[in-house]
This record gives C-alpha cells, structure tokens and sequence, in this order.
C-alpha cells in the first residue's frame, strides 16, 4: 500500500529520509504531521538512532512493511509546542519517543503499564494510527506524539547517546527485571556484543550481576571487558569453553537476531536458569526439551517494554551514567550505515545528527 | 570374579517382570534386594501403574537403558519391615515410592528438597544405586526405599488409584504451583488427554482454575467435559477454533510426549502467559521467537517434584478426592498393555495387581511341583 499524497494528509509539512520499497535505499521525502492534539507534544527532532529493526523493516524483511516508510524509534529532541491538555512537558524540555506511539489505553496489559503487550499497540512507524494514517518515525525533523508515549530524557543523559537507550535500553532493562536478573550477585550471559548487547552488560553491571558475554567473535573479548565492563567472556563456537562453562549462569539475554542453535546456551544456565530472546530470528529456533525439564529452565520472550518502565529505565541510566556508544553520522550518510549496520561494522549504534544534518532538497 | 547374577547380588530374594532387550518383552525375572537398613522401609507392593517412560526405558527409546531393565515408578503397598532409625511408618502403614530412592542430600537443591534436580540423583530403576548396584523398580513383589523417599497415603486414598499420583500427579502438580498457575480464577489448558492430562484437569479443578483440555481427538470432548470436569475443548488441528481462543489463557501444561507445533500454543497465551512442558519429546520442538518475544511469554519445563513436595501432592489430592482412571490388569497382560499404551489406548493409566499376579505365579510354581 503507498500512501496516497503524503504531504497533504496532515496539515503540518514535516521531511523525512523514506525507504520507497525492499530495496530499503533511503531517499528524501515530504510528507506532514498532525496538528498538535490538546494531549500531543510536538517536538523538533534533534538525534535519532539507527535500530536494526529498522533495517530489517525497510527491507521488508518481516513483511510487514508498507511504503514509503519513515523509519527510526530512537528519537529524541526538545519540545516546541504543547497541547492544552498535556501535564507533563512544556516548551524546550528534552524529551524522547521509542517505538510506540499508541494503544488502546483500556486492556488489561494497557491498564498494568505494558502497553507494550496491548494488541492494538500502535508502533512508531510503519503503524496504523487511531485517525487511519500511516505513522512515520524519526528519520524526520520533527514528531508529534501524545503525551503519554513521550519520556523525558534527563539531564544528565547527552541527546545523542541517550536515544538508543529508547530502544536498545528499554529492550534490555526490561527483561533483567522482570526475570528477577537484577539482584546483585547474580551471574548473567548476555549472547552478542551489538547495539542491544553492549547496553544490556552495562545496565546487568549496574545492577549488580556478574556478566559474561557470549560472542561468536573473539575480536571482540578485549572490548566486552576493558571498555563494557564485563566479567568474562565467552566464544560460543568453541566447545571446551562453552562445556566448562556450563550451569555456571542463572539467566541469559539472547540478543541475536539470526538463527543460532540455543542448546548450548541452555546447557549454561543453573538448575531454574532462564534463557530469555530478544533478539528476533525469523525462522524457528530448535528447543531441546530434556534440558528445559531436567532443570527446571524457562526459554522466555521480551519485547521493549511499558511506558513507566521506560521512564523508570531513562533515570536509572542517568543515575548510572548510562549511554550508547554511538557513532554520529550526517542524514547523507544513511545508506551507507544501512549497509555496514547490516555487516554489524558499527560500535556499537549509528545516531543520525537530524537537526543539524536533515536538510531539505 | 564371575559378575553376580541378580539373584545373588542381594540377600533377600525378589521376583518381578523385567524386559531384557530394546524389544522390550517383559517376562518373569528373579533378582534379590539388599536386606532392610536402618534407614530403609520394606514394603510388600500391592499396585504399580504404568507410566509411559517405563515404555520409553524398556525400549531404550531415550538411549540410555540398561538390561535387564525392571521399571515402575508408581508403587504402592504395605509395610513388612522398618530399620532402626525410621520415624515416619511402622509395619502395616499402606505406603509409596515414585521416580526416586536417593540422591546426595547435601547439594543446595537437597537443601531445598528439590531431590530430582540433584545432580546425584538415584532414580527407582536403571540407576546405579549408592552401593554400586543397579535399581528395580516396581514391577515386583517388593520393594526397599530409604525413609526419605517413602511417601504415606492417607487413609482415605485407594492404593491402586493413587499409585500413578507419584508419577502423573507429581508432574503436573508441581509446575502448577511452581509457575504460580495454581491461583483460583486462572484460566488453564491442558494439552494431551491422557495419564499426565486427565490427572492435571482434576488437580487445575481443585486449584480452581477453568479448565481447557487440547487434543488432537474430538472423540475425547465428551470425556473431557461430563467426566473429568472441564469447562472446555479444543481440537489442535482445527486452526479456527484456536484462533479465536488466542490470549486467552493464562497457562498451558503440555503433557504431549511426541513431537508437536508450539506456535497454535503460544497464540491461545496472554502477555506473560507460561506455556510448561511436561512431556518429553525425543526430537527437538520448534520455537518460533516472535511467538514469546511478542507478549512476553516463556516455554518451561519440568520434572515431576521434590519428596516434601510429593508428599503434599498426595495429601491435596486425598484432600480432594483425586486419583487417578486406572484400568488393572494381573501382569499376564503386560505386554499387551505396553502394545495399547503405544497406541494411547487405555483409559487413563494402567495399574498392575502386583500382590495377585505374584500370587499367580506362586499357585502355578507350586501347582507344577
């Protein structure tokens, strides 16, 4: 479905970097945004991080994609206009979006603050929103979004390190609470060294963990413990290591995206050890069921997470003064990032410089 | 030294009915147990039911058997005789032993009397006991447990229902509590209608739960709803029907043991939602991440339960009034019951008279003099 004249849908001129169709290239594009709602918060977007979600979705690699498509989920920027209604935010504060923009506001996962898990969760871009528009994300110079799917970035945090924290923190954050991984003491694997990964080691090291990193590079082991912090480090294709290592961990943050085989991951964890995928393969993986019963273990999901706890994760950052490592680039140099994102050549997240760099033609 | 044959391992002479190879035929085997402990109970067997891994183990399905190979884990009976530092039962006490009889009792899961999670753990047969000997189960006339592994029924509570309780009923009842799925008002499905299933519909009632059973057979709705009391009944092949049940239960206990799709599972979880695995498949199962990445939902396993735990689960399920469906048969019948059992043809566990088939052989030995 292409949306039909982009521009004139809303009465707000916006621009935007677009991919068009699979081949996921990114071009310049006008369309507009909403007036700002009595609930809205518009802002003018200052950084936005690349998430290889959203190079997964300009390439349709999920097929759920439609076109053009304005990605980016790891926006942040200042406020330059408020609704009446809106309490929490005023003009010039530092704010920021992830990958919601909406949901229903009235399900049991929306009314427990994992709005996350509504079904009728509305994503920032490529999504339905409630007025039957398509949504568009924060390649673009600015957004509009209702109050309540807005975070403020504290100010401890830089913009640009921060942003990625919208997608690659929360999606960490989250699952290390929910199951029970951030108590101190506790041993937990985090299996890959990328944008989720790196700032999964550094929020299980503020919460107290012993962090191993599981990698299928061992390039990569001086980095994971003299620059991230973490304890050990771990080459998963070698099997003496990953044998010796063996119910050594109480829980595992999966980040991979691509196929693996999770066996051995499994084979890590203690007795009640819980593996938990963030990272999203598109084929199956292979579950062994012995080992999940002779430990009692627990393979488990987690997407994101709730709006509070996205605030929650924001201060608990800046409380620790936690970033990404990123690597600015200018809006010209997107499609090139596209492509070395897609070779994981980046430590360890892109951050587009969109006020100073997204310029129209 | 010649090795012993298992009659002379032991003092006391023992009789039961083991198999001798992969193929799996069990037939009259006379083998010896060790004399009774101080920590020991002695008790005659009355009843052993027979649980699908004994069919697993007899025809080293799962590789790692060894022959000749007397299986039974689900044995109830009377006591004959204690050791000298038994608390718990005296002779007379009607009595059981399920998957394990010992383990090393100091690890933290010990501790914990997580006994099955014990690194060392000593199951019931095809194990090597701590005296280097290998176990027996309870296809036989008798059996010797330390104390700790000796569960006590209660009075009201039939020996020969209740004997699959320490298989079947440890292994859905404790995934139930341990995955906080035994909360009233919760909203459970069970799939698999079979020894596992229709003991983990009786106990989700009790715990209050509604109950959904899941099966591949539409034959099996009418048992499900007017016997066993479920409130509902999925067939599994029928993509429409589950379709429209999606997000709606809480948890699903899985007791299927063959290979068998997750994703159709996963869709009926909410957020959150557990999906436990209680049967074992020998393949590996395919999971689809987006499936608990969307929803936040987790595949777990486990495996039946500690001895303070399963000592519980009888008491509940005496409590409620939960045995299991048996049908018994004298032990002429058991590898036709191991035939049926392949083919999920019984209703819902078979339960071995142990005492009478014993007296059989006894009347025939003595009749042939």
């Amino acid at each position: 479905m292409v949306a039909n004249q982009p521009e004139k849908e809303h009465p707000m001129p916006a621009f935007g970097l677009a991919a068009r169709d699979p081949s996921g290239v990114l071009s310049p594009f006008n369309f507009s945004r909403r007036a700002t709602g009595e609930k809205d918060v518009k802002f003018k977007v200052m950084y936005c991080g690349i998430c290889h979600s959203d190079l997964h979705m300009i390439k349709n690699e999920w097929g759920t994609s439609t076109y053009p498509l304005v990605p980016g989920h790891e926006i942040v920027g200042e406020v330059t206009e408020v609704g009446r209604q809106v309490e929490k935010f005023k003009v010039g504060d530092r704010v920021g979006v992830g990958c919601m923009v909406g949901s229903c506001r009235s399900c049991d996962n929306c009314s427990n603050g994992v709005e996350n898990y509504c079904p009728k969760m509305i994503l920032t871009y490529a999504g339905t929103y409630h007025d039957g528009t398509i949504t568009y994300g924060g390649y673009s110079d600015v957004m509009v979004c209702d109050e309540h799917f807005v975070v403020r970035v504290p100010d401890a945090l830089p913009l640009d390190a921060a942003a990625p924290l919208l997608c690659a923190g929360i999606t960490l954050y989250s699952p290390l609470r929910y199951y029970g991984l951030d108590k101190p003491g506790i041993h937990v694997g985090v299996v890959g060294l990328g944008g989720l990964g790196h700032v999964g080691v550094k929020f299980a090291k503020a919460m107290g963990a012993k962090v191993t990193v599981i990698s299928t590079s061992p390039a990569k082991k001086q980095e994971a413990i003299e620059r991230h912090g973490a304890d050990s480090f771990l080459v998963s294709r070698d099997q003496e290591q990953m044998q010796a290592a063996m119910g050594t961990l109480d829980g595992i943050i999966d980040t991979v995206s691509a196929v693996h085989p999770i066996m051995p991951l499994i084979g890590l964890l203690k007795t009640h050890g819980k593996l938990v995928l963030v990272g999203a393969p598109e084929k199956p993986l292979e579950l062994p069921v012995f080992p999940l019963l002779m430990g009692r273990k627990i393979v488990g999901g987690s997407c994101i997470g709730g709006m509070k706890e996205t605030q929650e994760m924001l201060d608990f950052a800046a409380k620790h003064n936690i970033t990404a490592d990123i690597e600015v680039i200018s809006a010209d140099y997107v499609n090139t990032a596209m492509q070395r994102l897609e070779k994981g050549d980046v430590k360890y997240r892109f951050v587009i410089d969109v006020a100073n760099t997204l310029q129209q033609a | 030294m010649a090795k012993k044959s298992p009659d002379e391992v032991h003092p006391v002479k023992a009789f039961g009915w083991a198999a001798s190879d992969p193929s799996g035929h069990l037939s009259p085997f006379s083998f010896s147990r060790r004399a009774t402990g101080e920590e020991d109970v002695r008790f005659k067997v009355l009843y052993c039911g027979i649980c699908h891994s004994d069919l697993h183990c007899i025809k080293n399905e799962w590789g790692f058997s060894t022959y000749p190979l007397l299986p039974g884990h689900e044995i109830a009976g009377e006591v004959t005789e204690v050791g000298s530092k038994v608390t718990k039962v005296k002779p007379g006490d009607k009595v059981g032993v399920g998957c394990l009889v010992g383990a090393c009792h100091s690890c933290d899961n010990c501790t914990a009397d997580l006994e099955n999670h014990c690194p060392q753990v000593i199951q019931t047969y095809n194990s090597i006991d701590v005296d280097g000997t290998m176990t027996y189960g309870g296809y036989s006339d008798h059996m010797v447990a330390r104390e700790r592994y000796i569960v006590r029924f209660p009075e009201n509570m039939p020996l020969d229902a209740g004997a699959p309780l320490l298989c079947a009923g440890i292994t859905v009842y404790s995934p139930m509590k341990y995955y906080g799925l035994s909360e009233p008002g919760m909203h459970i499905a069970v799939v698999g209608l079979g020894g596992l299933g229709h003991v983990a519909v009786k106990f989700a009632k009790a715990f209050g739960a509604r109950v959904t059973v899941v099966s591949t057979s539409p034959k099996k709705e009418e048992e499900a709803l007017k016997r066993l009391g479920a409130d509902s009944f999925l067939v599994s092949t029928n993509m429409d029907q589950l379709k429209k049940e999606q997000f709606t239960l809480d948890g699903i206990i899985d007791t299927v043991s063959a290979v068998h799709p997750l994703l159709p599972l996963l869709g009926l979880l909410k957020a959150n939602g557990k999906l436990i695995l209680v049967g074992a498949p020998e393949k590996p199962l395919e999971l689809p991440a987006f499936s608990v990445i969307m929803g936040r939902k987790t595949v777990a396993g486990s495996n039946i339960g500690g001895m303070k735990e399963t000592q519980e689960m009888i008491d509940f399920a005496a409590k409620h009034n939960i045995t299991a469906d048996i049908e018994i048969i004298k032990a002429d019948y058991l590898n036709t019951a191991m035939e049926r059992l392949a083919k999920g043809d019984v209703r819902y566990r078979f339960v071995i008279d142990i005492a009478n088939s014993v007296a059989d052989i006894y009347r025939e030995t003595t009749q042939r003099k």
